[in-house]
């Protein structure tokens, strides 16, 4: 049995968990003066071996990302966290960010400090408006206490830290996307190379590194590598937050070495509810191709959810159960990258408005056989064609759901309509007339 | 600009202070956008040109921006934004039959202003709070595990006149307006109301102390 390890949320369930004193009185800032002792280089390094991999969905290692800036020619260098937590299923950054600003912040002065960064952001998305105010207050509570500006207790070292709240775009969540975004333009990727690393934020070296990536830091520089190795498996090394949502008893944050399994997790959190089974789940995101029961003791780590044939992305169990309709969850998560394909990339753009037209004929009992094999179709017209990742994720749901639940779609063909009573998906009583709820919501999203 | 003069003012103060954070001024647009809609409810037109004189872009850079982000409004909005989260997992979960018991009450239909100016009304996408589902947002706070019942409540009270508290927030939601203020950088003092963590928050937290795990253990 793989048990839980509460590293990030060990004090949010203590009172006012988020001010620096909570935080301070249980070992917070401890490391962040710890780190200030010691080279940067050797901090690069401990990143590095620790094998701490992001927690934004990508998984690339964070050490190396560090590592990838140039020698410093003695101008700005900046580190920006990506607090745009906006992938449909993924709760963990924002719950952190409420409970407990600080790990933040300690963490996003120690990076800075190892990457030779004086002014670093934090670009939480616009629609959390608590967390912003829970940010502020941190950051003008660790300027108060000499944990960020000049001469940090009394290294030498200057760290000017600035919150930035979004507008509502998830396509902001791509980091550079979001570096456009940070500089006052619309939220659009760029082109790859150059990378961050070399020209991000105004074209000077930059990190652009998830929330939970760099809240993991300090907990490696108090206890060390060996500590973080120990948990996870041979390549997922450490902790991550596994965020269980749907048709669960219990749903919430469980922080536990990565690979652990869905079968453990889910009996943490009571089983699914009463009297239903499990149908599938995504395992990292709505971008993440389904599971279903098959993948129950598939081990939560990157590469063997990759093996899997799904991703680990950012641990966000959304679980589903045999009430739900598998092609109106998919449908309304392909309305979702429609809604916010930035528009940049014409095979995302138009790729996905076409999508949602196939889907919704289907949902609705009006498509036809034929109409499968071109939602496939057109996802092989999308996936790897754009900038970013936005477009691949838009077919995952398509592509993984034909495969696991291709006669589902071709009910809805012979029955000519949805065969599923939506409202006995809900956690409340109604009763439902299905076509007419969704015929309402036609051109909401227009 | 139809600006007063204090109005003026005031808004070049706050601009100044907000441009001061970043090393390069043009990052300050969006909190920029955010402090206009805190003083006229929307990205006016006159809301346009003051970003543009302040950070020296045109009329149509700043109005490239506004339009791209769905947080700025076109046109006059409610003092209440209220969002019905409908993405897939909120959705299922009942948020598309709360969708439709809360437009039904208020007559009106997604990105519309009840007559009284009091609620305008939005389908959310996914607002990072999947383990409170179904959710609901009220000018950006958390209203969790909403059922229909809750949520035409919720809508009565607003339309009532009435203060509402979110389950995660202030002890009231502030309106869209000073809500704005706070996204364009200004503290409003409410950061210590509330909780700072809702039950599915802790749910991982206290299995583990029922459990007696430690990091120790953990990390065997």
């Amino acid at each position: 049995m793989t048990e839980l390890v509460p590293v990030l949320s060990d004090i949010w369930d203590q009172e006012q968990s988020w001010k620096r004193d909570t935080y301070a009185a249980n070992g917070g800032y401890t490391a962040l003066k710890k780190a200030l002792g010691l080279d940067k280089a050797d901090l690069v390094q401990m990143v590095k071996d620790s094998g701490l991999r992001g927690r934004g969905g990508a998984g690339f290692p964070t050490g190396m990302k560090w590592g990838f800036l140039p020698p410093d020619d003695g101008k700005p260098r900046y580190l920006v966290v990506n607090a745009d937590e906006s992938e449909p299923g993924t709760c963990k950054d924002i719950p952190l960010m409420m409970a407990n600003p600080h790990v933040l912040i300690e963490g996003v002065a120690i990076t800075s400090y190892a990457i030779r960064c004086n002014h670093a952001f934090i670009y939480l998305r616009g629609e959390v408006v608590h967390v912003y105010r829970r940010l502020l207050q941190a950051v003008r509570e660790a300027y108060e206490a000499g944990d960020l500006g000049k001469n940090i207790h009394g290294s030498g070292f200057d760290l000017d830290v600035t919150v930035h709240a979004g507008a509502g775009a998830y396509i902001c969540g791509e980091e550079t996307a979001l570096l456009d975004s940070l500089e006052g333009r619309r939220g659009q990727p760029r082109l790859k190379p150059p990378f961050p690393a070399v020209a991000g934020l105004y074209a000077r070296p930059t990190v652009v590194n998830n929330v939970e990536s760099v809240a993991s830091v300090p907990a490696i520089v108090n206890n060390g590598v060996e500590w973080f190795t120990a948990m996870g498996t041979e390549r997922s090394k450490g902790h991550g937050i596994f965020s269980l949502s749907g048709h669960v008893k219990r749903p919430g944050q469980y922080e536990a070495p990565l690979g652990i399994t869905l079968r453990e997790l889910l009996e943490m959190a009571g089983g699914m509810r009463e009297g239903h089974e499990l149908k599938f789940w995504t395992p990292g995101g709505s971008s993440t191709p389904i599971f279903t029961e098959e993948q129950l003791d598939t081990p939560l780590d990157y590469e063997s959810v990759g093996a899997a044939g799904s991703m680990l992305g950012t641990r966000a169990l959304q679980i589903f159960d045999e009430t739900t309709c598998v092609v109106r969850a998919v449908t309304r998560w392909t309305e979702f990258y429609k809604h916010e394909s930035c528009g940049k990339c014409t095979p995302c753009r138009e790729g996905t408005f076409w999508l949602t037209q196939i889907l919704k004929r289907l949902e609705a009992g009006k498509g036809t056989e034929a109409d499968i094999q071109q939602l496939l179709d057109t996802c092989d017209s999308i996936a790897g064609r754009s900038f970013c990742a936005l477009g691949d994720g838009a077919t995952s749901s398509i592509i993984s759901s034909v495969k696991k639940f291709r006669e589902e779609y071709e009910r809805h063909v012979t029955e000519g309509k949805c065969p599923f009573d939506h409202a006995a998906s809900a956690l409340f009583t109604y009763s439902s007339d299905t076509a007419s709820d969704e015929a309402t919501t036609e051109e909401a999203h227009a | 600009m139809t600006y007063d003069e204090s109005t003026l003012e005031k808004l070049k103060a706050d601009a100044a202070e907000v441009r001061g954070r970043y090393p390069v001024e043009r990052s300050a647009l969006l909190p920029l956008l955010h402090l206009v809609q805190s003083v006229d409810g929307y990205v006016s037109p006159d809301g346009i040109q003051f970003c543009a004189e302040q950070l020296d872009l045109t009329a149509a850079e700043v109005s490239a921006v506004a339009t791209f982000y769905t947080q700025y409004k076109r046109r006059p909005s409610g003092e209440y934004q209220v969002g019905v989260c409908t993405n897939t997992l909120c959705a299922v979960m009942g948020g598309d039959e709360i969708w439709k018991r809360v437009s039904e009450r208020c007559g009106v239909g997604h990105d519309e202003t009840t007559e009284d100016g009091k609620i305008s009304l939005e389908r959310l996408e996914c607002n990072a709070a999947c383990d409170f589902a179904p959710v609901v947002m009220v000018n950006w706070e958390f209203f969790d595990n909403m059922t229909p019942e809750t949520a035409l409540q919720l809508v009565d009270d607003i339309l009532d006149g009435k203060a509402v508290k979110p389950s995660r927030g202030p002890d009231e939601v502030p309106t869209f307006k000073e809500v704005s203020r706070v996204l364009a950088g200004f503290e409003d003092g409410r950061a210590d109301q509330g909780v700072g963590a809702g039950e599915p928050t802790l749910a991982g937290l206290k299995t583990a102390k029922e459990q007696g795990w430690t990091l120790e253990g953990g990390a065997k």
